[in-house]
């Protein structure tokens, strides 16, 4: 006979943690291909049998049915999140590979934030661990990944105070951490991501305009056959915000270069060229 | 009661949820209305377009935050970065008082963002209202915490909603956030009367209610947030209004989100109630 996963009664913090550790393992195991819940614990055990040591039935719903719909919602919810926020990778792997890329990633990464905004956090890195799940688009995929993440980054990271010459008077040069603010992002990619990411957006665009809002699986597989791939090219970006508005401006690889590392570099120079002429 | 220590000794009278959809028309037209309700972790942002909506709506506007993720009923301690991040809002907005929900919805770090009920029983009421003081204590602003919908109930419970409601709040000497929608899904999910519910409830702990639409299904209903409110969550408000005096109410609508136009107007039939049913003040 299987041990009991719950307490029969809660009468501390513990055995209220352990009740919240099964319900979350619980309503957090993948859905089956259906959308719905599976019918085994990860033990084998019948599911049932786990659901009915915490979760009462009603006069119309057995306690499985009842914790299905919390099921159900976790991951409709977090599916949700990423299907908005990953427009051009959805397109690059169409909708199948997308949602099943979704779900292995929500599985190994559930989410560790208190806001939804996080949940793509590490998706690039996700995607270089499972190379099986993108397969020959997976140069691609990684390249689209980071670039929808720094649009994410830009909206809405913090804006630091510039250092002015002022700041700098009487600091110690050496000690000195320049960086750069935190809602600019500089990217180097193999794939000319920018030109693509505008066509899923007029795709998606003249989509809407044709069909209303709504979503179903049809309009979104049309959207990932229609959309060319991204071209391979080396290219540069720099993805921020100006007035709270988001701007990609593809530069230079020197100028690139030049922004991650020459460039700091160039302004401590150039700082303490203005520090050492205002002491001196 | 209108003004208590739960809501600030404020007076707000009815406002509406601010959702990105109306932002273009609230900022352009400034329509009056007598208070906005943001969701706080929208704005628990460090830059961006987000805090300039927000600067722009306080400049008009009053605001109260509600959160979504405090989860005073998890099993795990408070967050004290999260905490921090919240009282910065505070101070953007000051909100005269702040809400989140009885529920819980994360475990060992893991968060579900879902508010999910909880097992009704006095320890899981004393670790609930515990978490509940630290919080105000740190935040220092009255809280309200919001009665969830639900779908299931736990075999571990060994009180009443309502019970539970009331021992947590007693003990942790805050204020109720009341949603009526909510009560009417859970009591028609579990089979109990929703106007005992609104009876039992410490009525001078209200500090603010919540008006709400849901969807009905065979077995079911879901707390959808995507209807106007039907006439049986009205009649419940009606019947906390009577016991609750003319307090600050809130219609919430976040999905299927109609025009501005038609989410206020809805919100303002609460009018009617609260001018035929509110006790007048002595």
């Amino acid at each position: 006979m299987s041990t009991l996963l719950c307490p029969s009664e809660i009468r501390s913090t513990a055995e209220l943690k352990q009740i919240q550790r099964v319900m979350g393992a619980a309503l957090m195991r993948p859905l089956t291909a259906d959308d719905k819940m599976q019918t085994a614990w990860s033990d084998g055990r019948d599911m049932n049998l786990v659901v009915d040591e915490f979760m009462k039935p009603n006069d119309r719903m057995t306690a499985f049915a009842r914790l299905e719909i919390y099921n159900k919602q976790y991951w409709f919810r977090l599916l949700d999140c990423l299907y908005d926020d990953y427009p051009g990778l959805r397109a690059l792997l169409g909708q199948k590979r997308f949602h099943a890329l979704s779900q292995a990633y929500i599985t190994k990464y559930p989410s560790v934030s208190f806001t939804m905004r996080n949940l793509g956090g590490k998706l690039e890195q996700f995607i270089r661990e499972e190379p099986k799940l993108t397969g020959a688009k997976q140069a691609m995929a990684i390249d689209v990944a980071r670039y929808e993440w720094a649009q994410v980054l830009a909206f809405d990271e913090a804006r630091s105070k510039p250092v002015s010459v002022d700041d700098l008077l009487g600091v110690n040069p050496d000690q000195l951490h320049l960086r750069l603010q935190p809602y600019l992002v500089l990217l180097d990619l193999d794939y000319a991501v920018d030109a693509y990411f505008t066509a899923v957006r007029k795709h998606e665009f003249g989509m809407r305009s044709e069909s209303s809002n709504a979503k179903d699986g049809a309009s979104r597989h049309a959207t990932s056959k229609r959309v060319a791939l991204p071209k391979k090219e080396e290219i540069w970006l720099a993805v921020h915000r100006h007035d709270n508005e988001l701007y990609i401006l593809r530069i230079e690889r020197e100028a690139w270069h030049e922004r991650q590392v020459k460039a700091l570099q160039a302004e401590i120079d150039a700082l303490r060229a203005k520090i050492e002429g205002k002491t001196t | 009661m209108p003004a208590n220590p739960f809501n600030g000794q404020t007076d707000y009278g009815i406002g509406i949820g601010l959702r990105v959809p109306h932002y273009r028309h609230i900022l352009a037209k400034k329509p009056v209305v007598d208070w906005f309700e943001i969701i706080s972790e929208n704005f628990m942002v460090d830059g961006g377009r987000p805090l300039e909506i927000l600067d722009s709506i306080l400049e008009q506007y009053r605001v109260v935050q509600h959160g979504v993720s405090m989860y005073f009923g998890s099993a795990d301690p408070l967050d004290r970065e999260h905490l921090k991040k919240i009282k910065r809002l505070v101070k953007r907005t000051n909100t005269p008082w702040l809400s989140d929900h009885l529920c819980w919805g994360s475990v060992d770090g893991r968060y579900t963002h879902d508010l999910l009920p909880m097992p009704y029983t006095m320890a899981v009421a004393k670790h609930t209202a515990e978490k509940i003081k630290q919080a105000s204590d740190f935040l220092e602003v009255p809280i309200c915490v919001e009665n969830v919908s639900s779908y299931a109930e736990y075999h571990q419970s060994n009180m009443t909603e309502w019970e539970f409601l009331s021992e947590v709040v007693e003990r942790a000497d805050c204020g109720i956030l009341l949603d009526v929608n909510n009560i009417y899904v859970s009591s028609e999910n579990h089979g109990f009367d929703p106007l005992e519910y609104v009876r039992y409830v410490p009525h001078h702990r209200v500090g603010q209610i919540h008006i709400a639409g849901h969807t009905r299904y065979d077995e079911v209903i879901l707390d959808t947030h995507d209807h106007p409110v039907p006439d049986p969550v009205w009649r419940v408000y009606e019947e906390a209004i009577k016991l609750c005096g003319n307090t600050a109410t809130l219609l919430e609508w976040d999905d299927s989100i109609p025009s501005f136009d038609e989410v206020h107007d809805e919100a303002l039939k609460a009018n009617r109630f609260l001018h035929e049913h509110a006790p007048l003040p002595i």
